[in-house]
């Protein structure tokens, strides 16, 4: 029975390839329903096609002043992260201290709390000392929790350089600070782009720390959650969309650049 | 924005620069450390203890409140919340085997099956992170939509006849039952199961496979003998990274949801910011996280993995 023999086979392939799809469906549904024009407030049942949300995506007053202090925040929050992990991370594989497991798990901890456990606890923090909620609380938040994550990314990087690299740069009389930037920097420089990365898409999409300590403050999630209640304009749809299209379109591009630049090398 | 650009934001001048190490200063590695970990101990460690002394505070919002030590707010918010603490744990669980389920074959397929597709499927994996999660669990309010096309089809087939008679779902809807919430659970963290699935997988070593089929092992086999257990450290902290965030998780049950699934969550959510009982709050949320923790720990122990950062 060579079906059932292909089938065997495959099987594997053809449950990943489902799990796949069952990944990837609400992204179908969020970009067909940006073509929708919907009848009431709400934008869950398919009416007919329009261009309309596409041609003016900032109509709904707010929703990109949001969207603006979202990126901002995100920006910041990734440069912050990605210096102070990149920091921690490069102590903890180079060098040897006391109190490293202290440092573990204090690292380790904000990975492992509910966001809720910390939302609410660093509100607590907040209402105690008077802070003015708003841009900086929630910058200062998603440093924090970005930050272990930055840490984990650059250091698996960082652990697999072979130090023979750097031994052979210094060999070949390159001072400390040369070595560093010309050896280093290059080498740890994918795990620290891959941590940047997983600290923007975490800063911008975080919904639960952020809507504890906003005060008054609307990023784009939050401004998702509120139409949720109110009224979901099909401008969400559109913006999630481009970001969509935007993220693998930025993967891509780079890395076609990446394979290039081995070609060169090789 | 004006904030923005006149001022740097807060935490660029303590950091030192990365120096070399020159002659592996004695305290190079603690002025690395510095900035950082100065950062979690105040906005991390700190508020856990501001947390603490605020579920043992009694007052009110007008008088203000003072520590009095007064534990009965523990006792009262476990009587009174412990079907939301028993239904978290219950769906989160539910969430994390299904997402180890559906995960393990993809992050299988991306491994060792994928070939040249292995990058675009990676990169579909992770692309939906950037549509906001909100947007997309919205989406699943559609797509789960009374008499909608899946719903008509689960009905026709007598699934939800079964699920129904189990308690997860109600009548001929999905949405705002337990099944819709666990089934946002498992959609919104299962790249977290997938991506450590992954990185375990990749690492093995794919003359094991051959060995094992030299030595007359049947695939079935050498997943069970072989990959399996090569594969633990991932699934142990995919489960974790599955498990911890959606036990405290509020926006599944909120959009999907109804009354009858609320959450921990969702109670720490409405006791803060909308009851503005703190106490209480922080009552409920230094037993979750005493909970995880514990849990955590057994989990670890058991498992043997101690490396997870």
């Amino acid at each position: 029975m060579p079906f059932v023999n292909w089938l065997k086979r495959n099987l594997v392939v053809i449950a990943g390839l489902l799990t796949l799809a069952y990944l990837l469906l609400p992204n179908v549904i969020v970009t067909v329903f940006s073509f929708n024009k919907p009848k009431g407030r709400f934008n869950y049942e398919w009416q007919r096609f329009s261009l309309d949300a596409w041609k003016d995506p900032c109509g709904v007053s707010d929703l990109c002043g949001s969207l603006s202090v979202s990126l901002q925040i995100a920006f910041w929050a990734t440069l912050g992260a990605t210096l102070l992990g990149t920091l921690i991370a490069f102590a903890l594989v180079r060098y040897r201290f006391r109190a490293r497991g202290a440092v573990n798990s204090l690292i380790f901890l904000p990975m492992a709390m509910p966001e809720v456990v910390m939302a609410a606890s660093l509100l607590t923090l907040f209402l105690n000392m008077g802070a003015q909620l708003g841009f900086w609380t929630i910058l200062i938040a998603h440093i924090m929790f970005c930050l272990s994550f930055v840490v984990t990314a650059v250091k698996a990087r960082v652990m697999s350089m072979d130090p023979k690299l750097e031994e052979a740069a210094r060999d070949l009389y390159a001072g400390p600070f040369q070595t560093f930037v010309r050896v280093t920097l290059p080498i740890a420089a994918p795990g620290i782009a891959a941590g940047a990365m997983l600290a923007f898409a975490l800063s911008f999409d975080d919904f639960i720390i952020t809507n504890f300590n906003a005060g008054s403050t609307v990023t784009f999630p939050m401004f998702v959650w509120g139409s949720a209640q109110r009224g979901t304009p099909v401008q969400i749809n559109v913006i999630g969309t481009a970001m969509f299209v935007v993220a693998v379109l930025f993967v891509l591009a780079s890395m076609a650049v990446g394979n290039r630049r081995n070609r060169h090398k090789a | 924005m004006s904030t923005l650009t006149e001022a740097p934001p807060p935490l660029a001048p303590e950091a030192p620069e990365p120096k070399p190490p020159r002659r592996r200063g004695r305290w190079t590695p603690y002025w690395l450390l510095l900035p950082g970990i100065l950062w979690l101990l105040v906005f991390f460690a700190l508020p856990m203890i501001y947390q603490a002394s605020t579920s043992v505070q009694t007052g009110s919002l007008e008088e203000g409140y003072k520590v009095t030590w007064h534990f009965a707010t523990y006792w009262d918010a476990l009587s009174a919340y412990w079907p939301q603490f028993v239904r978290s744990v219950l769906y989160a669980g539910t969430a994390t085997i299904l997402c180890l389920l559906l995960g393990y074959p993809l992050a299988y397929l991306i491994a060792f099956r994928a070939g040249r597709w292995r990058n675009l499927i990676m990169i579909l994996v992770i692309a939906p992170f950037f549509t906001s999660f909100l947007i997309r669990t919205l989406a699943w309010k559609t797509i789960l939509a009374d008499g909608g096309p899946l719903v008509g089809a689960l009905d026709t087939l007598h699934v939800l006849d079964v699920t129904g008679w189990l308690g997860w779902t109600a009548g001929d809807r999905v949405l705002a039952t337990p099944l819709a919430v666990v089934c946002g659970l498992t959609y919104n963290f299962l790249p977290f199961m997938i991506l450590p699935l992954y990185t375990s997988l990749e690492r093995i070593d794919g003359r094991l496979h051959e060995a094992a089929g030299d030595l007359y092992a049947r695939p079935w086999t050498t997943f069970r003998k072989v990959t399996f257990p090569l594969s633990m450290p991932g699934v142990v902290s995919g489960t974790l990274l599955t498990f911890i965030p959606a036990t405290g998780d509020y926006v599944n049950a909120d959009l999907l949801g109804s009354t009858d699934t609320r959450m921990v969550g969702n109670v720490i959510q409405t006791q803060f910011l909308r009851v503005l009982d703190y106490p209480t709050a922080a009552a409920l949320s230094f037993i979750l996280m005493a909970a995880i923790l514990l849990m955590v720990t057994l989990y670890i122990r058991r498992s043997g993995t101690e490396d997870l950062v």
